[in-house]
């Protein structure tokens, strides 16, 4: 198809349904993207800073953090600190994408192939969306969430719901499953694995074994540690479940609004350790859909010059003694990456060759990065696929602040000893499971004054922040109900510091 | 795919979040309102402003790694360092370019030190006087005004002639004679001229029939009348608060050396206090600033609050110097008079009849209100003093108060309200 889809800045609703119609011809017809239906929605910047305030959801329920949000994000934009997002993307089904009214008709091409074909492509194929979020669900869950916690402001008063939803944001970082739980025993695959196994021990048997002689038969005598683990799922990681389910003194409106939280926090973990790929995948997908619209001259010389302006502003990234260095950007380093993968698969030198054999030459780069879209997250994704030559390119770095030294260490560059320190320092700092502090609950003191003990793994010394960490162990123990002990022990396990937390107020 | 126009939807579905986070950050909040209150000029008190409150008030915690420990990040733009490298540590922060990568992992823990809050002027202001701690009962009172007018309010069927509405009036009978048919004039004219036509030709029965005609056209203008007393109409007047159209405030102040800072924070914000109410209750509302040692001083705002003077303490010559003013400039026909006066008590010897002469038979008639607010510091149990003895012997005296402190400043408006209402009570 071609004949140009606009001119100009100016659309209307039949150019977006022409842009959309075209743009998905590319992206499902020639990419083979498999994406969710969509939904497009035009706003004004007033619900974009709603939309920003409410984290992104469209429905959420009141909170004063919410607010907070708000009033300083209008204050940075009315201030004119702060532009405003072209668009926010909602991993939903039917995908939801917010579009601003402001937008120039180009502006419109590059949102909905960035959010409404490459992040919704990655919503719906990555594994841990897949794994952990429910695309069809959320919206109506939202709604009930709001509606719920609306009812039990009116029940038992706004000012409980608020310090309980006080405490469960407080630990919402630590309300999450990091790997799948144990699911529920199914007997008809029991009977399949028993079978197997005495197939196994059939296959391997040998008289000679049977001549060992055998010790007294193991006692099961378990130790009341032992048992109390076991029946409370000890150790547990996720604090917000553990209380949800144990916590003795809550009443089961709190259960649920625990729930709540520690749901939404599962639904938004998946983003957070996914936020360069997710960027990149979103990026690369534009990129490849404006040049084959340019290609097929459906959109001017001009507007694809807005369109290459526009994408350089995203993807850049200065370097660490630029003045405005904050962090590496998502979007760069994730399109870099994608890029670059590219090229591996179409023109691979030696050297790449030899790092990334699997996809070198392969000529066939968009299944290939469909197959690292649906399968890896930030950290995987990084420590397999950064190539020598990126690193080159980006000139990296690694660096190294240890307290003990009187000054910053250069550990690595970007040279044949670097390389892989690098990758991997790198791909550690995009790991949730490092960079998180390693918090679980070890066990409680059920014959003493029911004491709740955690345990902070500390890692290369780091210990927790202190006030922030006695300020969340307050509500903690509101929610407990009892005293609340929080240890800190280093890699051998010996303590290195502890905190302690009296309820203040009994949860009713 | 669907293409939704949002934009129709209602916006401002963040407000009442909006509205809990101020009340979250109420205390701090109050703070900040009275710390740009005091920096304010008393005219400005009740406009909308931007006020910066520490965000440390307001955070949402969580567990995140502090600055301890080895910290390792990989940063792009390498141009000159090779393996092994000692870089100093860049000054200033204490945490170094390698810091962070664990430091912001939490989310809402750390970033800006600093909020900012715009707030309207109604905010503002409910702020300013929540930091007085006044009943809400109170702040009702406050935009209460108490003098009535009357004000027009459409139209009833009863009403004294004066009032009649004419236009309205008309309007509905022309409505009423169109509905009913009323012949027209014209219309009446024609058939008259019919008639005598008619009457001057041959037939007869022509001639009758014309003539029944004009005959019932007549009669049916007779029985629709042209006003009808369903028609008329008479304006109607509601009672609605008016204000009474000015107001003058005096504030006069002791200067002397014995008056602390603390004591001058305390008369400005009974001064903010007494503005504010005024302000509500009349159109214009006029400030003026009288300090006084042992002798007084019409000022501009600034030099009333900022500057000091030495000297003695005459009471009587501030007195004198309002009345000189109200005189020259206030008649009390057109001006409401209030008096505000804060000092810390000391008088001269000798200076106290002069001060009763001039209050008994000058200012106490002339003004609506006069308040004496008696400043001191926190925990100081002084005897009478000299002033407060002297304006005990007025009857009716001056709303006299002691105030120690700012939480104190309302009683000495409830006071004021009291006193009114009950005025009120005795003159119905």
């Amino acid at each position: 198809m071609s004949g140009l889809l606009f001119d100009g800045a100016d659309w209307s609703f039949d150019t977006i349904q022409k842009i959309h119609d075209r743009v998905e011809e590319i992206a499902l017809g020639e990419m083979k993207l498999e994406v969710y239906p969509n939904q497009i929605e035009i706003i004004t910047a007033e619900q974009m800073l709603d939309g920003y305030a409410a984290s992104g959801m469209p429905i959420n329920y009141s909170h004063w953090s919410f607010g907070k949000r708000f009033v300083q994000h209008e204050g940075h934009y009315r201030k004119g600190f702060q532009d405003l997002a072209y668009e926010i993307v909602i991993n939903s089904s039917p995908c939801i994408s917010y579009v601003m009214e402001g937008n120039t008709a180009l502006m419109q091409t590059l949102v909905i192939a960035h959010a409404a074909f490459g992040h919704n492509h990655f919503f719906r194929n990555n594994m841990l969306f897949k794994e952990w979020t429910d695309a069809t669900g959320i919206l109506d869950y939202l709604q009930f969430a709001k509606t719920y916690i609306a009812h039990c402001e009116e029940t038992y008063g706004e000012r409980a719901v608020e310090s309980l939803l006080d405490a469960a944001h407080a630990l919402m970082t630590h309300g999450v499953h990091r790997s799948p739980r144990r699911r529920k025993v199914d007997f008809r695959t029991e009977q399949a694995r028993a079978a197997e196994r005495r197939a196994y021990d059939e296959k391997i048997y040998n008289e000679l074994w049977s001549t060992l002689p055998s010790g007294s038969p193991k006692t099961v005598l378990r130790t009341a540690d032992e048992r109390l683990a076991d029946l409370l799922e000890l150790p547990q990681e996720n604090i917000l479940y553990f209380l949800e389910k144990t916590a003795p003194r809550l009443a089961p409106w709190q259960r649920e609004l625990l729930r709540i939280v520690r749901l939404l926090a599962q639904y938004f973990h998946p983003q957070r350790q996914t936020k360069v790929m997710n960027e990149g995948t979103a990026t690369y997908v534009h990129y490849k859909i404006m040049n084959r619209l340019h290609e097929c001259g459906n959109i001017t010389d001009g507007a694809f010059l807005e369109f290459l302006g526009s994408h350089t502003n995203v993807v850049f990234q200065p370097g660490f003694d630029d003045r405005r260095f904050g962090s590496i950007n998502p979007y760069a380093l994730g399109f870099a990456m994608m890029s670059d993968l590219e090229r591996v698969c179409v023109s691979p030198t030696a050297e790449d060759r030899e790092w990334l054999p699997q996809l070198a030459g392969c000529n066939d780069p968009v299944n290939a990065l469909k197959d690292i879209w649906a399968n890896y997250r930030d950290e995987s994704f990084i420590s397999q696929f950064l190539s020598p030559r990126l690193m080159r390119d980006w000139r990296m770095f690694q660096l190294v602040d240890d307290p003990k030294e009187t000054t910053l260490r250069v550990e690595a560059i970007h040279d044949e000893r670097g390389y892989r320190r690098i990758r991997r320092a790198f791909a550690r700092e995009y790991d949730l499971g490092h960079t998180d502090p390693q918090i679980e609950v070890v066990s409680v003191d059920l014959e003493g004054d029911r004491r709740l003990i955690l345990q902070h793994s500390v890692r290369e010394g780091r210990l927790l922040a202190g006030r922030d960490a006695g300020e969340v162990l307050g509500y903690l123990a509101d929610l407990w109900g009892y005293p609340v002990l929080l240890r800190e022990v280093d890699e051998n396990g010996a303590g290195m510091r502890e905190h302690t937390a009296e309820p203040r107020q009994r949860a009713a | 795919m669907y293409v939704i126009d949002r934009r129709l939807n209602p916006s401002g579905k963040s407000l009442p979040n909006r509205q809990r986070f101020l009340r979250r950050a109420g205390k701090i909040l109050r703070e900040a309102v009275r710390n740009l209150s005091s920096s304010r000029p008393i005219r400005e008190i009740g406009e909308a402003g931007v006020v910066i409150i520490p965000a440390r008030g307001i955070d949402e915690p969580s567990f995140h790694t502090g600055s301890d420990g080895a910290h390792t990040r990989v940063l792009p733009g390498n141009k000159e360092f090779l393996e092994g490298d000692r870089i100093a540590r860049p000054s200033g922060s204490g945490s170094g370019k390698g810091r962070g990568a664990g430091n912001n992992a939490g989310g809402g823990g750390g970033g800006e030190d600093e909020f900012k809050v715009a707030l309207s002027a109604e905010e503002f202001l409910s702020l300013f006087l929540e930091d007085l701690e006044l009943p809400d009962l109170e702040r009702r009172k406050l935009s209460l005004t108490d003098s009535t007018g009357l004000r027009r309010a459409g139209y009833q069927r009863g009403g004294s002639p004066a009032n009649l509405a004419l236009t309205r009036t008309m309007r509905n009978a022309l409505s009423r004679r169109m509905a009913l048919k009323r012949p027209k004039p014209d219309e009446i004219e024609r058939a008259r001229q019919a008639s005598t036509d008619a009457d001057l030709g041959e037939d007869e029965q022509h001639s009758d029939a014309m003539r029944a005609e004009l005959e019932a056209l007549e009669l049916r203008t007779r029985s629709i009348p042209y006003i009808d007393p369903i028609d008329i109409r008479y304006r109607r007047f509601e009672p609605s608060p008016r204000p009474v159209a000015q107001a003058v405030m005096f504030c006069v102040m002791d200067v002397s050396g014995s008056m602390t800072e603390h004591m001058k924070d305390i008369a400005k914000r009974f001064f903010m206090l007494l503005y504010v109410f005024l302000e509500r209750r009349y159109k214009q509302v006029e400030i003026v600033f009288i300090r006084h040692t042992d002798e007084a001083r019409e000022v501009d705002e600034k030099t009333f609050f900022e500057s000091r003077e030495t000297g003695g303490t005459r009471v009587s010559s501030a007195l004198k110097e309002t009345l000189r003013i109200i005189e020259e400039r206030y008649p009390v026909d057109d001006w409401n008079i209030y008096i505000a006066q804060a000092s810390d008590g000391d008088n001269e010897n000798g200076d106290s009849e002069k001060s009763l002469t001039l209050m008994r038979d000058g200012l106490l008639p002339l003004s609506q209100y006069f308040a004496y607010l008696e400043v001191d510091e926190p925990h100081n149990d002084s005897p009478m003093s000299t002033l407060w003895k002297t304006y005990a012997h007025l009857e009716p005296g001056p709303s006299m108060r002691r105030v120690t402190s700012r939480q104190e400043i309302y009683p000495v408006f409830r006071e004021l309200f009291r006193k009114r209402s009950e005025a009120e009570a005795t003159s119905r």
